[in-house]
């Protein structure tokens, strides 16, 4: 791990929790998020950011559901990174989700670290850091606090709920637990519950996190020094995850990395090594580690038929939300046979519903790349529920 | 386009689309299995007001589809049909694909359970041209409606006007409208009698509603 450089102390993802570069909504102790697990969340904040305008009868929003390790700087420049919004190439002027014409709204998610209230938010019980003193949050949980943004929009319905792997398992549960605010819904990539494989992959994450003398416990803040070694090896094993056998075969291979010979040590001889040693560094430099820790465990606990009596089909019943459900062919970590669940349980529900599956080798990072097949399918899905709708075209560019 | 579907593109298929189509009541609900490019689901929705949905076997198929903002899965007429609810449904249409299913009879009972009408259209495999090409070339037939040799095509389970309406029969369903278009493409006159048709019919369309 020599190449992953300790981070400095007051590191950037704490101060980005306290003090974000989004817009912050604050939500006092009489306007608690109930959460599952049963504790009240008070004070709450939401961070956020919106691309268009609203519409006069606000009936033209777009809520973009940010996936693990995303946030809501969707279509503007990180203000971490400096790189590009993690889904501009879906979102963004005449794009599939055109701001041209919808008013787009994406916030951090609860326990998420970029200004939403989570784990590295400061507790104003004790003015610290939360760390494991968070009460434990679930995706509902998640979809609860973006409700109260909306409302606070004074949105009664939301045209349209879009977003990938955790994305996806929030816009399920939007059209679950708010089916008349939801006209229609694009879950990518996605499955109705985590699967045994992805929790224990997800276990391997924490117990990476957790086993880096750093974490201590969860109060590293007090220590001014970070997990970044933990966090790096669960981002790395994470990220193969994201991939496929193919797909790094086809850009790596077993290609050396600036030699020509192998070195016979542990350096990372191999160009995958590099690539994967420096994911986890730049992962570290944006994510606090409980964070990761705490939104892992929401996508485990995440099963919606379990809230409905082990019927999918009843979380959908009678629903008139227009779904377009897409899946693609290499991704084993929320295969295709898990949208197909969905897309069963919507057709038993008689809902309106398309469902395309995506030839490529990308794995489940397809979804965050620039893949026309799946540009075409949503902008066809969103052009007819705009339609249907009776919301104008975009108006033409000068 | 499905692997199975019938050449589109020709006029005697377009037909066959407008026939089925004029069939249908306006503003109800439809499932078209096998629905190719979408054509007659879009046919539907814009001229009959009606709820189309459809399901087709190649993704290509339903990535057009979709991209055009028409409701489709990607599904199998043999296997998939059996997770929709009774009566869900107005109308069901196999157009020409029930030759090309491991079990027809089954694909005929799975859509009169899901709708309570169903809409089939398939290919007369006792036209006097294939039985020509049997009887006085001792060959599997190939037509220009069916331009595959018998190791390439889809369709294995080819039957003729008459074994259609005996398998109607067997599935406990009534024919409410039957139509049989010549090689023109044209339909056929409707009081010629059964062996006319089965004779002279290349393609045929039943509209059948289930009975009880």
């Amino acid at each position: 791990m020599s190449e992953i450089e300790p981070l400095r102390a007051g590191h950037a993802a704490w101060l980005e929790a306290d003090a974000p570069h989004s817009p912050v909504l604050r939500f006092s102790a009489d306007e608690p998020l109930v959460m599952d697990s049963g504790v009240s969340l008070a004070p709450l904040t939401i961070a956020y950011q919106t691309y268009g305008t609203l519409n006069a009868d606000k009936s033209n929003a777009i809520l973009v559901c940010h996936a693990l390790t995303g946030d809501q700087h969707v279509a503007n420049v990180h203000p971490l990174t400096g790189k590009p919004g993690w889904w501009e190439t879906m979102v963004g002027p005449g794009k599939p989700v055109d701001t041209d014409r919808f008013f787009v709204i994406c916030s951090n998610v609860v326990g998420g670290c970029l200004g939403t209230t989570g784990p590295a938010s400061t507790n104003p019980a004790t003015g610290k850091p939360y760390g494991l003193d968070m009460p434990m949050v679930t995706i509902r949980d998640m979809v609860r606090g973006q409700k109260m943004l909306i409302d606070h929009f004074g949105i009664a319905q939301l045209f349209c709920v879009i977003g990938g792997s955790m994305g996806g398992m929030q816009v399920l549960q939007w059209a679950a637990s708010y089916p008349d605010c939801v006209f229609c819904a694009i879950p990518i990539a996605t499955a109705p519950r985590h699967s045994s494989q992805n929790i224990a992959f997800h276990e391997v994450g924490r117990q990476a996190v957790m086993a880096d003398p750093e974490w201590a416990g969860g109060r590293y803040f007090e220590t001014g020094r970070h997990p970044t070694k933990g966090l790096a090896v669960a981002r790395m094993a994470a990220h193969i995850t994201y991939l496929s056998d193919e797909a790094l075969h086809r850009k790596f291979g077993r290609k050396f990395q600036n030699k020509t010979a192998p070195t016979f040590t542990f350096d990372a001889d191999f160009q995958i090594e590099s690539y994967l040693r420096y994911q986890g560094s730049t992962f570290v430099e944006r994510f606090d580690a409980n964070s990761y820790l705490y939104l892992t465990r929401a996508m485990d606990y995440f099963d919606l038929a379990g809230d409905y009596e082990g019927s999918l089909a009843r979380a959908f019943q009678h629903t008139r939300t227009r779904f377009c459900v897409v899946s693609f062919t290499s991704d084993w970590l929320f295969p295709t046979s898990a949208s197909r669940a969905i897309v069963h349980a919507l057709n038993a529900g008689g809902a309106s519903v398309s469902f395309v599956e995506i030839e490529t080798d990308k794995g489940h990072d397809a979804f965050l790349l620039d893949l026309p097949e799946l540009f075409a399918t949503t902008s066809g899905f969103i052009e007819s529920a705009a339609r249907a709708r009776g919301l104008k075209e975009a108006k033409a560019s000068t | 386009m499905s692997e199975r579907s019938f050449p589109v593109g020709s006029d005697t298929a377009r037909v066959d689309l407008l026939v089925v189509a004029d069939m249908v009541a306006s503003n109800t609900r439809v499932l078209d299995i096998g629905c190719g490019d979408g054509a007659l689901l879009r046919l539907l929705a814009d001229d009959r007001g009606v709820d189309a949905r459809g399901i087709e076997l190649s993704q290509r198929g339903v990535n057009d589809c979709v991209a055009k903002g028409l409701s489709v899965i990607q599904g199998d007429a043999d296997t998939d049909l059996i997770d929709y609810p009774d009566d869900s449904f107005d109308y069901v249409i196999l157009s020409q694909t029930l030759q090309a299913t491991r079990n027809p009879k089954r694909v005929l009972e799975q859509m009169l359970r899901i709708g309570r009408r169903a809409i089939v259209s398939f290919p007369n495999f006792g036209h006097w041209r294939i039985r020509g090409q049997l009887i006085f070339r001792g060959r599997m037939p190939v037509t220009e409606n069916l331009p595959l040799a018998w190791y390439e095509t889809p369709n294995i389970h080819f039957c003729t006007i008459r074994d259609f309406v005996s398998l109607v029969d067997e599935v406990d369903a009534r024919i409410d409208r039957a139509v049989a278009l010549d090689s023109s493409g044209a339909p056929m006159r409707v009081s010629a009698p059964w062996w006319v048709w089965n004779m002279f019919g290349e393609q045929a369309v039943f509209l059948l509603e289930r009975q009880n």
